[in-house]
């Protein structure tokens, strides 16, 4: 292929980009004449440039959309339709391109009669001309449409029809030749008329010319010079038409001069060799510096510091050069959304907010399929179709707002809707559904926390397929994409009021700041970005490592952060060295954020930030894992850059290989997903088999001195951390220690916090829960499961901190009227972890899955004294439960108790105002307990 | 290629091969001659955490990285006791370093007289052998080098153990 197709298909492959998003917007406000000269000149311009390079059938299809445009800017109205078919036009166009590129320019067979037909037809619908567009130009030639306009004598200087056909054959620019369509090659010179007519005064300008010379080179004047010429007096009054296609290329460099005064084309290439050059240039200039620092005071200092600064504003501009305007990414959009809107038949506006900022090209490369992804899924799922819309008291155009700004080092781009919003009950119970998460951890998540499931492969929560989204693929690519460039996605959503992606994405990839670190005497560069903060541990701190059996873990804070030691998950530090849980009372700890991960990676020694040039390793090593690449410090020695994700895969995996006995973890390999497992904390509380509670519920982890535990009213507190919080011993069992210190799990939740006695620390586990719930009678057993080869007892923390903070036993005694419950919960769990509550309150408790159910049993003569009851129920949700009970004369006065994790007050009034007595939040079962006392008491005493 | 006139012109068994010779061990190995870029003396290897045995590391060789392959390590050999040399090699616009004893003299041999591996050749010589040429009072492995890097990044598993 020459190169002067190649230059072709590059321009006209970025001129077509542009061209739809005009279009686009040209449907959008149709009497901008703007943009449509815009549209017209793209267009004219591939026409023109395929025309002189003999790429015929291209040629005749940009005509044929040519004309269609030309009508358009005549003052034919715009229609839908006609949009379509000019974009369907300019999709055959790339579709030709691309076969071009890779026939090595052999235009693909076949002819386009179809698409020519119907451009050719619908510019040929005659409409009553409208008004004339309040354009600055000087009225556009008036001509009647195509070949009617020469059923009449030729003007002075005009050519005939036989004429041009001549010209065509010997300036070897062959129209579609097919042997039928005789009367089509005259029909599409004809209908040329319009639209070079159209094309400007300055056309008209230099047509008598061309005519008379009958060369039609510099005839083919093109939208290029329209607008500056257009404020010319018009020379000639005449249709200026009948140019042929092709040989416009004088106007080409009319264009393009007007714009090489400022710019100039350079290859990717050389920019990326500048790039190199400048890397070099970087470190060089680190090693000197690294130099300088060592000799202390020296003569080049000065120098040395203005080449530094002029190597930073160097390395700056070369940045700049690489930089982009993120519009670029998004020149495509406008045609997706559009296309999707008419698929799916939705009206949607696509907003763009700070298309010209900035960031590198290979950035730019690596998120444009993410952010098509999202757009298309923003849509899709995210826009309800125009009837959802108005009966949600909406404007039926949906909108889709994409903003992009920089922030610190990064770009943050947000792709926002308004539509329906992510529905937080039905993702956590895809969440419990899948077994990502257990329900008890997915009922204390945050939304945002639950959100960031829907990047998990193979996750969605559409109701349906369509053909653009709802197969659960995508969004974990989308986040893979993202992360591996060393960004970060979240999600905010608000149900019922849209939904907001937001990215957050480093500016280059190339030069990145850095934390030089050492360890296994090695050094490491560690990407700022991942770098939340640096912690020292030093005894009497309040920072500590805590270990448990071989895991250690730091507290820092109100979190339990698990810690990995860098040159031991490296592989190059020994393991097991003995002396090794000494060393750490003493460590410099590292706290790295991988997407949704906290963790901390312990040092032997920080040395310094320094922006490091990345450098790719060799194709052999690029599989490692937990290397992303390597860099040359200041005094030549190379020294590997730590990929915090692999990092933090790779602690997973440690986690769970310390749990040597867990077979199921060892199947699953090194890889396992860690919200597939959840971690427990293993302890030993009187008999001899261990008990756990899940790690996430542990606050810290303390060694309670016992001289501390005072009695309040009887019950025994400690003052801890300036508060006097109850402690519990775990059981009957546990050994009461008089003297010394006992280990003291702390729990804490809604602002309360206890402590719990146990015996002994064993161990922290990663493990794939499959708890049996056992009916075991004691409250505080939640069930068993086999944990590390053994059976565990899972303790109820909640069961622990209702006890700390809510009625005492006594109670358990004292009742003896036991009111009838009705628990409406479609959870098995919250089924099993509320009723022994209940009961063990003195409730005669009845349990049903779903609110039919709760119907049937209230429907049957049995009378109960109270209803519990989720808002969140499948089919029939607490609301309509609570409204269909109240439909019962019989019951307007039986207290129904609503348990729900949502807490807003929208929710609390809805549920009023649908019949529920009380409101208490899922996990305050004191809350409930109080509130059954209250209402059901009373009920409990009239019954 | 060679200031030496081959004796059979026109005739393809006669072309001469120069090959860059290497001791590893005791035992002689010769190099194609154009696949050898450069020999240097490794210095400040940095090793890559988690990476296939026979890779001993990178270095900084003027501003490219280069990654060192252990030979020992590849052929089943104990660690080197000196510092030894590396003969740097280009391949697919990446750069390596094989990490041998010591550099010898560039021999041209006549492409014929090669003779395939022995059949009872070690396993892993074999894998990265293409032939012996006999030299007068000793025996020399042709090296392959394609071999060479595709064994350094495979053979983790096999070696893994014994480093």
């Amino acid at each position: 292929m020459d190169d002067l197709l190649q230059e072709f298909l590059t321009e006209t492959n970025e001129s077509l980009d542009v061209a739809d998003v005009e279009l686009v917007k040209f449907e959008q406000d149709p009497n901008n004449a703007d943009i449509l000269n815009n549209i017209f000149r793209l267009v004219h311009t591939i026409k023109g440039t395929c025309g002189f390079i003999g790429l015929t059938r291209l040629a005749a299809l940009a005509h044929a959309a040519e004309t269609l445009m030309g009508k358009f800017r005549d003052g034919r109205p715009v229609t839908a339709d006609a949009v379509s078919l000019v974009l369907t036009t300019m999709d055959r166009i790339k579709w030709i391109l691309s076969s071009i590129e890779e026939n090595n320019g052999q235009e693909p067979e076949g002819v386009d009669a179809d698409l020519i037909g119907l451009l050719e037809a619908l510019a040929a619908t005659e409409l009553p001309p409208p008004e004339p567009e309040p354009v600055p130009e000087p009225p556009a030639p008036k001509v009647e449409a195509a070949p009617q306009a020469l059923e009449r004598e030729l003007l002075p200087g005009e050519i005939s029809l036989d004429e041009l056909e001549r010209l065509f054959r010997e300036t070897k620019v062959e129209l579609p030749a097919r042997g039928k369509d005789k009367p089509a090659a005259p029909n599409v010179a004809a209908s040329e008329a319009p639209a070079a007519a159209g094309s400007s005064a300055s056309a008209a300008a230099s047509v008598p010319a061309a005519a008379t010379a009958a060369v039609p080179a510099p005839v083919s004047s093109s939208g290029a010079v329209a607008v500056a010429d257009a404020a010319r007096p018009p020379v000639a009054q005449r249709p200026a038409g009948l140019v042929p296609t092709g040989v416009p290329a004088n106007a080409e460099e009319g264009h393009a001069s007007a714009l090489s005064a400022q710019t100039i084309r350079v290859s990717v290439g050389v920019l990326e060799q500048l790039m190199t050059m400048v890397s070099e240039l970087v470190l060089t200039r680190n090693q000197l510096m690294e130099i300088a620092r060592r000799e202390g005071d020296s003569e080049y200092k000065v120098s040395l510091q203005r080449l530094s600064n002029v190597t930073g504003e160097l390395q700056d501009a070369v940045m700049r050069a690489r930089m982009q305007p993120i519009g670029n990414a998004w020149q495509k959009l406008p045609r997706i959304v559009r296309d999707l809107g008419q698929e799916l038949g939705k009206q949607i506006e696509l907003d763009q907010i700070g298309a010209d900022t900035e960031l590198d090209r290979q950035v730019l490369d690596q998120i444009k399929d993410p952010l098509t992804h999202m757009v298309r899924n923003s849509a899709d799922h995210g826009l309800e179709t125009p009837e959802e819309r108005r009966a949600a008291g909406k404007p039926e155009k949906g909108i889709i707002r994409l903003s992009a700004y920089h922030e610190g080092g990064h770009v943050i781009v947000e792709i926002a809707d308004d539509g329906r919003g992510l529905n937080v009950a039905r993702i956590k119970s895809k969440i419990v559904e899948r077994k990502l998460a257990t329900e008890a951890e997915v009922a204390k998540m945050t939304d945002v926390q639950a959100f960031r499931y829907i990047f998990q492969a193979g996750f969605s929560t559409a109701d349906k397929v369509t053909s653009v989204s709802g197969r659960g693929v995508g969004m974990d690519v989308v986040r893979t994409n993202i992360e591996a460039i060393g960004g970060t996605i979240e999600v905010h959503s608000k149900l019922g009021q849209g939904s907001a992606f937001v990215i957050k994405i480093p500016l280059t990839l190339a030069i990145v700041p850095a934390l030089i670190v050492r360890a296994a005497e090695e050094r490491f560069a560690l990407p700022q970005s991942a770098v939340v903060e640096l912690v020292r541990v030093q005894p009497g701190t309040d920072h500590a490592v805590t270990w448990f059996n071989d895991v250690p873990v730091l507290c820092l804070r109100d979190k339990l952060l698990p810690i990995v030691a860098l040159g031991t998950l490296l592989g190059l530090s020994p393991e097991g060295d003995a002396r090794r849980k000494d060393q750490w009372t003493d460590a410099l700890i590292v706290v790295l954020r991988v997407g949704a991960e906290t963790f901390g990676v312990v040092v032997d020694a920080v040395s310094h930030t320094e922006e490091i040039v990345v450098k790719p390793m060799s194709t052999a090593l690029r599989q490692v894992p937990m290397v992303s690449g390597c860099t040359i410090l200041g005094d030549g020695r190379v020294i590997m850059i730590v990929d915090p994700s692999g990092l933090a895969q790779g602690a997973a995996a440690r986690g769970a290989e310390a749990g040597e006995m867990d077979l199921s973890a060892a199947d699953k390999g090194h890889h396992a997903v860690a919200e597939d497992r959840t971690s427990l904390l293993l302890f030993r509380a009187g008999a001899t088999e261990p008990k756990a509670v899940p790690l996430g519920l542990v606050t810290r982890i303390e060694e309670l001195d016992v001289s501390g535990i005072e009695r309040v009213k009887g019950y025994p507190v400690i003052q801890y951390r300036g508060s006097l919080i109850p402690v519990l011993y775990a059981n009957e069992e546990v050994s009461r220690v008089k003297d010394g210190t006992q280990p003291m799990l702390v729990f804490s939740a809604d602002g309360r916090v206890m402590g719990l006695l146990v015996d002994e620390i064993v161990d922290i586990v990663e493990t794939v829960l499959d708890m049996q719930l056992s009916p075991s009678g004691m409250p505080e057993v939640l069930g068993a499961a086999v944990v590390a080869g053994q059976a565990t007892e899972i303790l109820d923390v909640g069961f622990y901190i209702n006890v700390a903070f809510g009625e005492r036993f006594e109670q358990l005694v004292r009742v003896e009227a036991r009111p009838k419950l009705l628990l409406v919960d479609d959870s098995a769990f919250h089924r099993d972890l509320l009723a022994p509550v209940l009961k063990g309150n003195g409730y005669d408790v009845t349990t049903c899955s779903s609110a039919r159910e709760a119907l049937d049993r209230l429907g049957d003569d049995a009378r109960f004294d109270a209803i519990v009851s989720d808002l969140e129920l499948p089919d029939m949700d607490g609301f309509a439960l609570a409204a269909a009970v109240r439909d019962n004369p019989r019951n307007r006065d039986l207290p129904i108790i609503a348990v729900s994790a949502a807490r807003d007050r929208e929710t609390i009034e809805r549920g009023r105002a649908a019949g529920f007595t009380d409101y208490v939040a899922r996990y305050d079962r004191a809350g409930l307990i109080e509130a059954l006392k209250e209402f059901a008491g009373r009920q409990g005493a009239a019954a | 290629m060679s200031e030496h006139v081959p004796a059979l012109i026109g005739t393809p068994v006669g072309t001469q091969q120069q090959y860059v010779t290497v001791r590893i061990a005791s035992q002689l190995f010769g190099l194609p001659i154009e696949m050898v870029h450069e020999v240097f003396a490794p210095d400040a290897i940095t090793r890559v955490p988690l990476s296939p045995a026979a890779i001993a590391g990178v270095l900084n060789l003027r501003g490219r990285i280069v990654t060192m392959l252990n030979m020992r390590c590849l052929l089943g050999l104990p660690p080197a006791e000196g510092r030894g040399m590396a003969v740097g090699i280009e391949h697919d616009g990446e750069a390596f370093g094989l990490m041998i004893d010591d550099v010898g003299e560039v021999l041209g041999l006549d492409a014929a007289k090669r003779e395939p591996n022995p059949s009872n050749l070690d396993p892993r010589w074999a894998a990265v052998a293409a032939g012996v040429h006999r030299l007068s009072g000793e025996l020399m492995l042709i090296l392959n080098v394609d071999l060479v890097l595709r064994g350094a990044g495979t053979v983790k598993a096999a070696v893994v153990s014994r480093y």
